[in-house]
């Protein structure tokens, strides 16, 4: 029979994940602004616009904002956010990928 | 995310399919239990408008319901208790696995994906306290934090936790300095991302002899003991230590990378180099010794000497044959170095990296059509970062350059067997001193 080994686990520490509630929802979309949010990957613009255009066709009494990003998905964008926030009643984010 | 979760805004994301694990991971990292996400098929990149209007119009090929019914019930749905109260929870790493037998362990550590794939060296707690008598850092000490990618959460990592990863990867316990400079960095060598990246370090300075590291023949190969477990480990701690590389998870590279195996380490030629090295040109002290840490290698183009007639148009083709979001990093051998100097009249290293941005140019049409400069240069040249918003300007026939002189690094490597050079195309993340490490 082998001899048992002990040996060290190679893994770092992972963060505590602290539980953040989802933003409520809407009771309609109607009268309402949604942002459709461009996260400038692959071709995502065509996809918000196509989202959009669904918007249009379906739903018009929902108002739309096609928004890019400021800069590339990797880098935050607290003033987008805030833009949204104020201005937005809710916002759709395609990535594109 | 943050607009839901942050900024209080109902939000839906839409994904495609091949994203469904990690997008779903990486929700629940963020302290949710899930997100109201909605998955198109798969790519989006490439198809016509037609077609991307069909996936929109279409059925989730993940629910099997409608897109747009999903993606409106997903903002006027209520809230679960769930979705009120946020996810909370927190993970322990034990310091010690369960006693086992060699075998059983070594099938442990490849089956939690600690590995490479091939066996390791398994770190006994002889082994590791060796290695820890090589550093006057506690094994407590934290020495950085790494992340598979940049949406993902931070892990953070100690003295000991990177002892043990340079354990496994067969590394001498006097490695260890240049082990731990390696991980300060925080750069990963098991980058996320799909275009499939490699890590790559070059090592300057006195430690480069005190252990026997190589920077001449074969330096970038599998000759040298240092060379080779000191790169191993890199790959092996970065993945340990930033919470996994399991493919479609931690890790979307589509193709994979074979030069993320060895994440290729090695010593300048310092010695043989008619230039300063590159951590003096970095600002530290020639008699200081230093990791530059390189990520995002996808691959190196090649050629052999400088020809007087054409050795310009030869370069340039070079470069063109790269995508211009890389950022080159030329190796060249010695011999290559001085022919640098000697046929291209390029007397410093500045010289030649001038160069290398006045002539790498393309049509300004075909640069901003590239797809990686479309995700990455050109939402920041649409918001005015320069120099990119200046060469937004450019007619699409004007040559415009790729690169800046920040981004172009140049290495000398190799053992003058003859003159070859490369371009690894390798973005420099960060360079640390392993004086800080010993």
């Amino acid at each position: 029979m082998q001899d048992q080994m002990v040996v060290h686990n190679p893994m770092g520490y992972p963060p505590k994940v602290s539980g953040k509630p989802l933003a409520p929802r809407l009771d309609t979309l109607n009268g309402r602004t949604v942002y459709l949010v461009d996260c400038r990957f692959d071709d995502s613009d065509i996809l918000l616009k196509s989202v959009q255009a669904w918007f249009t066709e379906h739903m018009p009494a929902v108002k739309t904002v096609y928004k890019p990003i400021s800069s590339v998905y990797t880098k935050d964008d607290p003033a987008t956010w805030q833009e949204i926030k104020e201005k937005g009643d809710a916002a759709i984010v395609g990535v594109g990928h | 995310m943050s607009i839901d979760l942050k900024y209080g805004v109902p939000t839906v994301c839409l994904h495609t399919s091949m994203f469904l694990t990690v997008t779903k991971s990486v929700v629940r990292m963020n302290g949710a239990p899930q997100m109201r996400q909605v998955y198109l098929p798969h790519p989006v990149m490439g198809k016509t408008h037609e077609e991307i209007k069909a996936y929109v119009f279409g059925i989730s090929p993940v629910s099997g319901k409608s897109v747009m019914q999903e993606v409106v019930e997903g903002l006027t749905q209520p809230l679960n208790e769930q979705d009120r109260k946020g996810l909370t929870f927190a993970r322990t790493t034990p310091r010690l696995c369960e006693p086992a037998t060699e075998e059983a362990l070594q099938q442990q550590f490849l089956d939690n994906n600690w590995t490479d794939k091939l066996p390791v060296v398994l770190p006994t707690l002889e082994r590791v306290a060796a290695m820890l008598k090589h550093t006057s850092r506690k094994p407590d000490d934290v020495v950085g934090h790494h992340a598979a990618t940049h949406f993902r959460e931070e892990w953070e990592c100690t003295v000991e936790q990177v002892a043990v990863n340079a354990v496994m990867a067969g590394a001498r316990p006097e490695y260890f300095p240049v082990i731990l400079a390696i991980a300060s960095t925080g750069a990963s060598a098991r980058g996320s991302s799909t275009s499939s990246m490699a890590g790559m370090v070059v090592v300057n300075g006195p430690i480069r002899k005190q252990i026997a590291m190589n920077a001449g023949t074969g330096a970038m190969g599998p000759y040298n003991q240092a060379n080779a477990t000191i790169g191993r480990a890199f790959g092996l701690l970065s993945q340990n230590l930033q919470g996994g590389s399991v493919p479609g998870d931690t890790f979307m590279g589509s193709m994979g990378n074979a030069l993320a195996y060895a994440s290729p380490t090695f010593a300048e030629n310092e010695e043989r180099s008619p230039w300063e090295p590159l951590h003096v040109q970095r600002g530290f002290k020639a008699d200081q010794s230093v990791v530059s840490v390189f990520i995002g290698m996808r691959h190196m183009a090649f050629t052999l000497g400088l020809r007087h007639a054409h050795w310009r148009d030869h370069l340039r083709n070079l470069m063109r044959g790269m995508d211009p979001n890389e950022s080159p990093t030329f190796l060249l051998d010695p011999i290559a170095a001085r022919l640098f100097q000697d046929v291209g009249g390029l007397k410093t290293k500045k010289d030649l990296i001038n160069w290398i941005c006045e002539n790498g140019r393309m049509p300004a049409g075909e640069y901003w059509d590239y797809q990686l400069i479309q995700n990455y240069q050109y939402p920041r040249a649409t918001f005015g970062e320069e120099p990119l918003a200046s060469k937004l300007k450019a007619k699409p026939d004007e040559m415009i350059p790729m690169w800046t002189p920040e981004q172009v690094n140049v290495v000398v490597v190799g053992g003058e067997t003859n003159g070859y050079w490369r371009i690894a195309g390798a973005r420099l993340a960060a360079s640390a001193c392993v004086d800080d490490w010993r």
